[in-house]
């Protein structure tokens, strides 16, 4: 049974693209059949940071407009061969696609794709409504601002006025050390204001811009942030792991441990 | 960080989560925080006549709830107020 889940977020800024490229990274690890689509048309970035932007031929509007197969436009990862990106255009805008073909597009991925992630631009206008039409779950990504959340929360309402089945919420960015010093909401405030079930939680890491940087998503590699996406990724197919937030080592006593271990 | 908050000993992320509530329920209701604020004024009003309760400790926020006699579930106002002194005012 295969899977359609929309990563969305109201507000620009928060990792949607980042965690859309860590999920199918970390799926893909585990074994699944993935298809990563971008659906920012006009603004394409998740080439990039899954490090394929040199191989793009043909892109998501080419397909819904019939000028490839899905098979042409379709890009397999560098990595995991069982990991594909369909690209957005970058040269056309949101208007090119309407809702139906998106819903016909996912329908037509579910054949061969066991995930079908489909990456949401920021905003609530018609890129948001192609992105969520065909989705079966949303995961709403949020961090721990008050702009970030206000947005997630008038997400969240829309997405349960279009009865979309299953929605969840990842918290992105956590400084455990700030949260410690109460100079930073910590998880549970997030997730008691928007009153959305937690998927999981993500460290603030010097890691994500690394692995950005080189286009290499870090899902699965020994980096704070890379363990807790492999989590979120082990709980979407269905293991029970405990939800924690993995240090980022900014914290004193991890600091001192960290010293330690390197001394 | 204000020096007033910090005399007060409240962090910045307490002050972001009081703020984002009132926030949401202005959102969601298309009226204001002042307005919510005056709300909550009110109910400070009222109930301070009987319970002893501090004016910074009420919260008010939009939920969903089920009501008897109505199948859906709808909208609903609540509001949270702790109570220092239950028998202050002389009333139990």
């Amino acid at each position: 049974m295969s899977e359609v889940i929309v990563i969305t977020s109201g507000k620009g800024g928060v990792g949607k693209t980042t965690t859309s490229a860590n999920i199918g990274t970390g799926l893909a690890m585990l074994g699944m059949r993935v298809a990563l689509i971008d659906t920012d048309i006009g603004l394409r970035n998740l080439d990039v940071v899954m490090g394929l932007e040199n191989r793009i031929v043909y892109n998501l509007v080419d397909v819904v407009e019939g000028n490839c197969r899905m098979k042409q436009a379709l890009i397999r990862d560098k990595r995991y061969p069982n990991l594909y990106l369909l690209p957005s255009a970058q040269t056309r805008d949101k208007s090119a696609v309407n809702p139906e073909q998106m819903i016909k597009l996912t329908e037509d991925l579910k054949e061969d794709f066991d995930y079908i992630l489909l990456d949401c631009p920021a905003g609530i206008e018609q890129g948001f409504r192609n992105a969520i039409a065909g989705a079966d779950r949303a995961l709403v990504v949020t961090t721990p601002e008050v702009s970030a959340i206000r947005d997630a929360d008038r997400i969240i309402g829309l997405l349960e006025a279009r009865d979309m089945g299953q929605v969840q919420l990842i918290v992105n960015r956590v400084r455990t050390d700030m949260v410690r010093r109460g100079d930073m909401m910590s998880v549970d405030d997030v997730m008691d204001i928007l009153a959305v079930p937690l998927l999981g939680a993500i460290p603030d890491d010097e890691s994500i811009v690394v692995s950005t940087n080189q286009g290499e998503p870090l899902a699965g590699t020994d980096t704070p942030a890379g363990q807790a996406y492999l989590d979120i990724c082990k709980r979407l197919l269905g293991e029970d792991i405990p939800l924690s937030v993995h240090d980022t080592g900014r914290g004193l006593i991890s600091r001192i441990t960290g010293f330690l271990k390197r001394a | 960080m204000t020096r007033r908050s910090r005399m007060l000993g409240r962090r910045s992320g307490e002050i972001a989560r009081k703020r984002l509530k009132l926030l949401l329920v202005a959102d969601k209701t298309n009226c204001s925080p002042e307005f919510l604020e005056m709300i909550k004024d009110d109910i400070f009003q009222v109930v301070s006549k009987y319970m002893e309760i501090d004016s910074g400790d009420i919260e008010v926020g939009l939920t969903k709830a089920f009501f008897y006699g109505i199948s859906d579930c709808v909208p609903a106002f609540y509001t949270n107020i702790p109570i220092r002194c239950l028998s202050c005012k002389g009333i139990m």
